[in-house]
């Protein structure tokens, strides 16, 4: 069976600097990895690689993505293709409001799919009906993207374009940083919804905590630009119960 | 690091979609501006003598000035003898009815979207259509005439209400006010006129449509409009002209006279040929437009999208005399490749409780300059004025300026004027964002300077806000790459 995502030694810098030293990855159709590491592990850099953010260049390796040569797209051909970035740091575009942001992106990626646009009632049901589930109320619909937006309200912004936007490989980058107990089982339970048998995740995350609601199938675990092991849910536990510091130092050992 | 919007990516003239030549017999004056030329011109219209008169001693006063040297923009020298001063296509009389528009211009028309008709798009604005030195067309005449509005070509104005042009022309703007408004008065050639009468609330938007089609000329026209106590009008202005290598002079002078509690709102969107990318031919946009509000609780509001010209420089006034008077200026600039803008407002506050607000967004690229040059003047009689000015400045690119130059005089304590201003690039973050959720790149600059601008699009009327919003996106094609 062909892998939703494909990630064979792959090298990057930023600012001439080596941050990914050979990392391979394999996502099937339908499985939830999480990746998880030490600050300055190089996680988020692997995220912005994947999404195709132009800060971070690629030095060696192959990324496949379906059939597709991912490093050989635009951000915007990637997010077509559906790949979706969930950011750590939501960006604020003043004047622009929320919803007429969301539907804009959705039709830009219906259009690229060769849909239809989706017409305005259409949109804002299903805007509604997700933003209702995900705790999101009608004022932070109407205002400016992201801005003035809590830590918390970010993130269930971004979980709501990743719902509306229905990618096949969703990348969620530390989603859960600055996110209170109840918040992270709203952000959670969402993901866990869009969880299907053709759909992908990779879950970045510095703690464990977020892996007990979106359980996981692999856990890996990155160290210095490289997946240093790779097993089931219990790694994450052992992670958590040993800390980075043993991790690292045995594996350095 | 290579930063996305260091580059600027190479752009072909051809995004320019209005640059098409419309191939029509016209009649014209060879090049070159004297007395003679006036007279003619004059005659040419059939004029009554006050009005020959009154462009000659225009012209003698053009005559004695000089070009003004106080801009930030720069151009070479202007030569005035190499412009004709009146290029109209040949028709032996203004057709009687929308029907008999000869077929070219009227495709003409039909390519920049704005079919001459009473239908359809166009329901609800009635629309002056002014080819080159003449208006070709006016359509919801009748409709107007029932309530007794008057809108109609002012070379019409000129013949049918003598009396209203002869009190109020010259009136906000005299001829001797500045080297381009004389240069206009004594050389106009035609515009728009606009009367609404007292207690009348417009029920349309009235609009003109400018094009310049002819080479080698200039356009000067002139715009009148008056709002008799306690009515309201709502007035749109569009431009454009076909892609040229040479530059082309638009000296235009417009005129609001607002009395007691009447509301005159003024919208332009004006997207002449910017010029080439290397900055070779486009539009001289040197305009001078003033708002009057001569009455009690009378209010001018002036709104520009301003996306086209190789040179925009003109600043949008009103003169704030009427006690409780208000004034506002809404505005946007945007340069782009070699565009120059200096552009802004002046408010004048004289009455007492006068208000004004200013709302200018300067977008730069390329290798642009945008300059926001406003004045706000209290006098001593404005007790209790209010000013409120906010400029921002938005920077695409590492090659254009952003200039923001406020004049503030203040001759009365109670007083109060605040000004604000910032300066922002669109930020890589940003469009990366935009583009990871599927948007392009292009569309993403446009999403964020519409955002920028929203507070300004909101201002515009409907029928122009979506023109102007897909205008900001054009204009900035290939800023970024």
């Amino acid at each position: 069976m062909t892998a939703l995502l494909e990630i064979e030694n792959l090298h990057a810098r930023v600012d001439g600097k080596p941050i990914l030293k050979g990392v391979s990855l394999s996502i099937a159709p339908g499985e939830v990895h999480a990746i998880m590491g030490p600050n300055g592990s190089g996680k988020s850099t692997l995220a912005f690689v994947l999404a195709g953010h132009e800060a971070y260049e690629v030095t060696d390796g192959s990324i496949r993505f379906g059939d597709e040569d991912l490093l050989a797209m635009e951000p915007e051909e990637r997010a077509h293709a559906g790949l979706f970035l969930a950011m750590q740091y939501p960006v604020e575009i003043p004047g622009v409001g929320n919803l007429y942001f969301l539907r804009q992106a959705l039709n830009a990626v219906r259009k690229a799919r060769g849909l239809e646009e989706i017409s305005a009632a259409e949109f804002l049901r299903k805007a509604r009906e997700e933003a209702r589930r995900l705790g999101i109320g009608e004022e932070l619909l109407k205002r400016d993207l992201n801005v003035g937006f809590s830590g918390g309200e970010k993130k269930r912004n971004e979980i709501l374009q990743m719902a509306l936007l229905e990618p096949r490989l969703a990348v969620l980058d530390e989603t859960d940083s600055g996110l209170d107990i109840d918040a992270l089982r709203v952000v959670a339970e969402g993901v866990n919804r869009m969880r299907s048998p053709e759909r992908g995740f990779l879950v970045i995350t510095h703690y464990q905590r977020l892996l007990e609601y979106i359980v996981p199938d692999v856990v890996h675990v990155m160290v210095d630009g490289r997946i240093r092991r790779t097993g089931g849910p219990e790694l994450a536990r052992e992670l958590e119960a040993r800390g980075y510091e043993a991790f690292v130092g045995r594996l350095a050992a | 690091m290579a930063t996305a919007i260091e580059t600027v990516r190479e752009v072909t003239a051809s995004e320019y979609k209005y640059g098409f030549t419309t191939p029509v017999e016209e009649e014209r004056f060879p090049p070159g501006l004297n007395e003679d030329v006036v007279r003619r011109l004059s005659e040419r219209k059939g004029e009554p003598a006050w009005l020959t008169e009154w462009r000659l001693a225009a012209f003698r006063r053009w005559q004695q000035m000089e070009m003004p040297d106080w801009q930030k923009v720069k151009f070479p020298p202007i030569d005035f003898q190499a412009i004709s001063y009146f290029a109209a296509p040949k028709q032996k009389v203004r057709p009687k009815s929308l029907d008999e528009i000869d077929p070219e211009i009227r495709r003409t028309y039909d390519k920049l979207g704005i079919p001459i008709r009473e239908q359809e798009i166009l329901a609800g604005v009635a629309v002056d259509y002014v080819f080159d030195s003449v208006s070709v067309a006016t359509t919801f005449k009748k409709k107007l005439e029932e309530l007794g509005i008057i809108f109609c070509s002012i070379s019409e104005a000129v013949r049918e209400h003598p009396e209203l042009v002869r009190k109020y022309l010259g009136s906000v703007v005299p001829p001797g006010d500045n080297f381009f408004a004389a240069l206009n008065s004594a050389v106009f050639s035609d515009g728009s006129f606009v009367y609404v009468p007292k207690g009348v609330r417009c029920p349309m938007e009235l609009s003109t449509y400018f094009r310049i089609n002819a080479a080698g000329t200039g356009q000067f026209e002139r715009t009148l409009i008056i709002a008799d106590e306690g009515s309201y009008v709502s007035y749109l202005e569009g431009c454009t002209a076909p892609m040229r290598d040479e530059h082309q002079l638009h000296a235009a002078v417009v005129e609001l006279i607002a009395l007691d509690d009447a509301e005159i709102k003024y919208s332009t969107v004006q997207n002449w040929y910017p010029g080439d990318k290397e900055g070779r031919g486009g539009i001289y946009n040197f305009v001078t437009k003033r708002g009057l509000c001569r009455g009690r609780r009378s209010k001018i509001s002036w709104t520009q999208v301003e996306t086209g010209s190789a040179i925009t420089w003109k600043y949008p006034s009103c003169i704030l005399q009427g006690d409780d008077s208000v004034g506002e200026f809404y505005s946007v600039a945007v340069t782009n490749h070699h565009q120059q803008a200096d552009t802004g407002t002046k408010m004048i506050h004289i009455g007492k409780r006068t208000r004004s607000r200013i709302v200018s967004k300067g977008i730069a690229a390329g290798r642009s300059d945008n300059t926001y040059r406003g004045l706000v003047r209290v006098l001593k009689s404005a007790e209790g004025a209010r000013n409120h000015t906010q400029c921002d400045s938005l920077l695409i690119g590492e090659h254009c300026g952003a200039h923001t130059i406020p004049y503030i005089e203040v001759a009365n304590r109670s007083a109060r004027c605040e000004h604000e201003a910032t300066t922002s690039k669109i930020s890589e973050d940003q469009l990366f964002y935009c583009r990871q959720r599927g948007i392009s790149e292009e569309d993403a600059v446009a999403l964020i300077v519409n955002g920028f601008c929203r507070e300004v699009m909101n201002e515009l009327p409907m029928e122009f806000a979506v023109e102007a919003k897909k205008l900001l996106g054009i204009s900035l094609e290939g800023s970024v790459g």
